[in-house]
């Protein structure tokens, strides 16, 4: 049990920086995603924390201690790799007890660990099998066994249900959830999955070409997003841009359709910037008038229905009840819940509020 | 799926394989009737009278002490070579994986030998190890070794190893090399995170995942030192000082072309023929089988 501070961590291959410096405090026990678009250097970060990855910059200490310079195995950490990497020749008991017995621990510990591991992951009977006699549910399970019986101070998992099909996927999200309920151990999870990091997250690192652009619980950065990017990678479906140019205190969107700024917009704005306005799909309600929404197409969920369509030329989507018909080249009028508005400055997509 | 061709013609197919099929019986089917036939035959040095003997020729070579010396020999050639050749080739294979800067070059040049037929390979190395004119047996005598190939048994099976194995580390190198290279980055990770040291990694990983093609490589090394390395005896020792380096093969050349007894000479190469059948089975067998983890 450990915390891990990343100091200024940065990444540069040659002239080549892929992470600019990532700072944040990882407290005890806590259960962090990072979560980015592929290629964002989430998995860098976490390999450098791993000590897989030379650190270019920066300071990365585990329960107090720098770890910069140390070996992986002097680190502490237990990592849960994409394609599992279990040893394909040895047996499911053999893949966990590897990292025991190199650390020399005796075989009466070894097998009580492991018996211990297996039995929260449910691997007692698939002990004495090879990894390829398992399913990819089950070599999951064995490649965070692996990681258990170390009781190392910090789990890390490298995006590790994204072989999995969407049903296991859900199933292990929960497995790992409960596990770590009861371990309770400092843990890093990496993904691209949104939804992933929605669910598992007690705070998630928004990440974007090699910056963290937002730190915080997960309903805190969905409901008060700092960017642009942010605002559009976390909640799905995504939430709608639509461009517009402040006039008059209020924001002109295309097709003649304009709204009222909030004064605390109205304040940081002047006449001429561009401004780009966010809604969530679950925000919009269908209403008498509002604006106008080209309907193009409608996706029915059972629970609700996802209607695509055009709102002053911008492609957007709208949430609606799961039993409200709408069928393409239906004309609908829209409005955003006023309290639910998000303004983002055009140029550089930061929030302004 | 069916992912048979099929011909409309019958007598197609039979015209596309007719090359193949012509080629092998003439060049392996046929000799090798012949050599079972002459190894049943007993024929005087000018061919003048021949009698048919059974198994005589047989009976006589395995009661001939030079037949079961020149086994040993061979044993003891094809064990230096496949070891040797391996394990160098293993080690440079695990080098190769490893660097980055020049790595194109290093494995260019080291698959070059292989581009060399036996015999230039061995007369490469006569002449390095030359006790008059070598260089390395000029280094060698420096150093105070009796250095010479041509009077000194052991010094001719070194010689005649070092050519052999320099040769067929390229092979070796080639598929190590692809061995490695197909085990996949994230077990070296993990076992580095489990704590395992380089050393006990490619002990406990990498080379229980190379077995099959050690294995592979084993039968085709000892196949190799069986057969293939005649041209390097050939153009090196010719099989001595005395018969120190007359492997199996080598000695059924000797037999049949320089001391003209062909009963004995085919009764050897049908053991070899034997040999060689019996390590193909081995080989398709495991091949079958594929991976053994």
């Amino acid at each position: 049990m450990a915390n891990i501070t990343l100091k200024g961590v940065k990444k540069s291959y040659g002239n080549n920086a892929v992470v600019h410096g990532v700072d944040v405090d990882i407290a005890d026990g806590e259960f962090i995603v990072i979560v980015g678009p592929s290629g964002c250097g989430k998995s860098t970060l976490l390999r450098m924390i791993a000590g897989l990855e030379i650190i270019t910059g920066g300071e990365v200490s585990i329960g107090g201690k720098v770890v910069n310079d140390l070996e992986p195995k002097d680190r502490d950490i237990a990592m849960v790799f994409q394609n599992y990497a279990l040893y394909p020749h040895m047996s499911v008991y053999d893949n966990m007890a590897y990292g025991l017995r190199i650390r020399k621990l005796s075989d009466a510990d070894i097998e009580t660990r492991v018996q211990k591991a297996a039995k929260i992951l449910e691997l007692g009977v698939l002990l004495q099998r090879k990894p390829r006699e398992l399913s990819g549910g089950q070599r999951q399970r064995v490649a965070m066994g692996r990681a258990i019986v170390r009781e190392p101070a910090a789990f890390l998992f490298d995006e590790p249900l994204s072989n999995l099909d969407a049903k296991l996927r859900v199933q292990m999200r929960l497995e790992i959830q409960k596990l770590h309920r009861e371990l309770k151990t400092t843990s890093i999870f990496v993904t691209h999955d949104q939804v992933e990091a929605m669910t598992l997250a007690e705070r998630m690192i928004v990440m974007n070409a090699g910056r963290a652009e937002q730190i915080g619980a997960p309903m805190e950065v969905y409901d008060n997003p700092s960017s642009m990017f942010v605002a559009g990678f976390i909640g799905s479906p995504a939430m709608n841009f639509l461009p517009g140019v402040v006039k008059a205190g209020s924001l002109d969107l295309a097709e003649g359709v304009r709204i009222a700024l909030p004064v605390a917009i109205r304040e940081k704005t002047k006449d001429g910037d561009t401004i780009t306005l966010g809604v969530r799909p679950e925000h919009f309600a269908v209403t008498a008038s509002g604006m106008p929404f080209r309907v193009e197409n409608a996706e029915a969920l059972g629970a609700d229905s996802l209607v695509h369509g055009y709102i002053a030329g911008a492609l957007c989507v709208v949430r609606v009840d799961g039993h409200s018909r709408h069928a393409n080249g239906d004309l609908l009028n829209v409005t955003p819940a006023a309290d639910k508005l998000y303004f983002f400055d055009s140029a550089n997509g930061a929030r302004v509020a | 799926m069916e992912k048979r061709v099929v011909f409309r013609s019958a007598w197609l197919p039979y015209l596309l394989v007719a090359p193949q099929i012509a080629i092998t019986i003439i060049f392996f089917f046929w000799p090798a009737f012949q050599a079972v036939y002459q190894s049943l035959l007993s024929q005087d040095a000018f061919g003048l009278h021949t009698e048919f003997v059974w198994f005589e020729n047989f009976k006589t070579l395995f009661a001939d002490d030079h037949y079961l010396l020149s086994f040993q020999t061979t044993a003891i050639f094809s064990l230096l070579v496949a070891s040797l050749g391996l394990s160098i080739s293993l080690l440079l294979a695990v080098a190769a994986d490893r660097i980055v800067r020049g790595a194109f070059i290093f494995k260019t040049l080291l698959i070059w030998p292989y581009a060399v037929a036996p015999a230039i390979a061995g007369v490469l190395w006569a002449f390095l190890f030359a006790p008059s004119i070598g260089i390395l047996g000029y280094v060698l005598k420096q150093w105070g070794v009796p250095w010479n190939y041509m009077l000194n048994g052991d010094h001719a099976m070194i010689l005649v190893v070092v050519a052999s194995v320099w040769k067929q580390i390229s092979y070796n190198f080639l598929f190590f090399l692809a061995g490695l290279q197909s085990i996949p980055r994230s077990l070296m990770e993990a076992a580095a995170i489990d704590g395992a040291s380089p050393f006990r990694r490619f002990w406990t990983i990498v080379f229980p995942l190379l077995s099959p093609t050690t294995f592979f490589l084993l039968v085709v090394n000892i196949v190799y030192a069986f057969f293939d390395t005649f041209g390097v005896i050939d153009a090196t020792t010719q099989g001595g000082p005395a018969t120190s380096t007359q492997i199996l093969v080598y000695k059924v050349y000797y037999d049949g072309v320089k001391a003209a007894d062909l009963g004995g000479s085919s009764a050897q190469s049908v053991i070899l023929m034997c040999i060689v059948i019996a390590l193909s089975v081995i080989q398709f067998r495991f091949v079958e089988k594929k991976v053994q983890y």
